[in-house]
């Protein structure tokens, strides 16, 4: 299979004061893909998403050295500009979290941030990023409430609706199912594949099970270190290592 | 020996209970006291006519004004002082030395007596900027006397903002002040609006900061340059100067009406924003 890359990591560490997250990672994540990651928990998959929009900026104590090329720029450039960097690559988290506003003033919130000021535009923004987030028919009707009435399900497709909105070029996603109920989960995974066509996205789990079944490639990260990477098929039936082996057919993590 | 679970559980409870009873209580008496004392007097000749010999007949009206133009001033000028200052310490500063320091400034600033800044403001304002007694030099005095809590109530007001909501701000690409305008103060006004409520009630009570700054002139003021008194002051005047007793009742109770009134109407219109919010 012949891909692009659009995200290269090149040896990546972070540290968070003491603690180094990651350890010297190289991984390339391809374009239009899903690439699924997965590991215990304290391996360092969350380091890694929020080393990839900077999110870590926010955490004073949090230190990142080596590279991180989005097609080919390094984002941590000084005159790379973060919240440039953020619209081009959005992020899921674990928790749901719906700003306390409307359904849809939460989604219309990265639209307007770049300068979407128009209904119209809104409107057709909002119903297109439902629609691909499968939440479309259950919400239409109501739009203008508060976006915390909505079930946990419901939230977490509202935050995929919300990054979509953004029109991004990533997607990260922090674990998204972790709180889920099955059926949202599938829901889930459900847009996720008819999502990749048009988006580059990152899955971090600590559901093996998920990765098998949506993600493309698959990278196993260990105490912060990238044990391997593959196709998925290929790191769940006949994995190189050792670790990756005893990890997918659960015999630790 | 060991006192039974259910005995202390029951214990507890009566004390807690007893003490809740206690406060409730004497905060009612207060208030009956007063009313009682009071509402007599009231009549919409008392709020709206000229005091007639000092205030030993007629009624209050410049000082009703006073008691509205003071604090509003004050707040209009800490406020956005007073914000501004709790969104640098928490959004834009690191927690170091410095922002210590002044917070630990703004805690010592909140417990000075009134008095002192009554006495500083007759020193800078009044006397060394040459202001005289004015409702200015009042208003800027109350405004530092309540910096220390709109400061701290809204640092506090700040930080209970979910750290959560900022991150998804910025993951959609706010910028800081993006977030601050749109996610921080927003959640956050509840909490601000409790410290201005707060404020405001110590401004429409304060006597001595007003009493050395604004003056005491029973004169309706015409500009921010005239002396005013407030209902607080006129009340102590009334009081202290044994003018009017019955006045001083009825000046009383219109203090007291006026600060539930500002404290009820602020609960409903914060309950209403809550609620548009939610909805």
């Amino acid at each position: 299979m012949n891909t692009t890359v659009k995200i290269a990591n090149r040896s990546l560490s972070v540290f968070y004061g003491a603690v180094q997250a990651l350890r010297n990672i190289s991984l390339d994540v391809p374009a239009h893909q899903i690439l699924g990651i997965i590991g215990p928990a304290g391996s360092g998959k969350t380091a890694l998403l929020r080393a990839t929009n900077r999110l870590n900026d926010l955490n004073p104590n949090c230190r990142v050295e080596g590279q991180i090329l989005l097609d080919g720029e390094d984002i941590y450039q000084p005159d790379f500009d973060a919240v440039r960097l953020r619209k081009r690559v959005g992020m899921v988290f674990a928790l749901p979290v719906p700003l306390p506003l409307s359904l849809f003033d939460n989604i219309a919130y990265g639209p307007r941030l770049s300068g979407i000021r128009t209904r119209a535009r809104l409107n057709e923004l909002t119903e297109q990023s439902l629609r691909a987030a499968f939440l479309w028919d259950e919400v239409k009707d109501r739009l203008h409430t508060s976006a915390l009435r909505l079930s946990g399900g419901q939230q977490q497709r509202l935050c995929l609706a919300r990054v979509l909105a953004m029109q991004p070029e990533v997607i990260l996603l922090d674990e998204p199912c972790s709180g889920l109920d099955p059926i949202s989960t599938a829901k889930i995974e459900e847009a996720l594949g008819a999502l990749k066509s048009e988006y580059t996205i990152v899955l971090v789990t600590n559901n093996t099970k998920q990765a098998a079944r949506v993600a493309d490639t698959t990278a196993f990260l260990l105490q912060g270190e990238l044990i391997e990477i593959g196709p998925t098929g290929k790191i769940f039936t006949a994995p190189e290592d050792q670790r990756t082996n005893d990890y997918v057919s659960g015999r630790f993590g | 020996m060991r006192i039974p679970p259910r005995h202390t559980q029951a214990l507890a409870v009566t004390l807690l209970g007893a003490a809740t009873g206690l406060t409730l209580a004497i905060l009612v008496f207060v208030v009956v006291f007063i009313l009682g004392k009071g509402l007599p007097v009231l009549s919409l000749g008392f709020l709206l006519d000229s005091p007639r010999g000092m205030g030993k007949s007629g009624g209050i009206f410049p000082t009703l004004v006073g008691s509205i133009i003071l604090p509003l001033m004050a707040i209009l000028i800490a406020l956005p002082a007073g914000v501004g200052t709790a969104v640098y310490l928490s959004e834009y500063t690191r927690e170091n030395m410095a922002t210590r320091i002044i917070r630990f400034g703004t805690d010592c600033l909140a417990a000075i007596p009134s008095i002192i800044f009554g006495l500083f403001g007759f020193i800078f304002f009044v006397t060394i900027l040459k202001m005289g007694w004015c409702i200015l030099a009042g208003a800027l005095t109350l405004a530092i006397m309540i910096l220390p809590t709109i400061i701290r109530t809204s640092e506090e007001a700040i930080k209970a903002v979910p750290t959560s909501y900022r991150e998804v701000s910025y993951s959609l690409g706010a910028t800081r002040w993006e977030t601050v305008l749109k996610v921080v103060l927003p959640n956050a006004l509840p909490g601000i609006m409790t410290g201005v409520m707060l404020s405001i009630g110590r401004c429409i009570g304060e006597t001595a900061a007003v009493i050395f700054t604004a003056g005491a002139s029973l004169r309706l003021p015409h500009s921010v340059f005239d002396s005013t008194r407030t209902m607080a002051v006129h009340f102590y005047i009334l009081a202290r100067e044994g003018i009017s007793n019955e006045n001083a009742y009825g000046t009383a109770a219109v203090l007291i009406i006026a600060v539930l009134t500002v404290n009820m109407v602020s609960y409903w219109m914060m309950n209403r924003f809550i609620a548009r919010r939610t909805k």
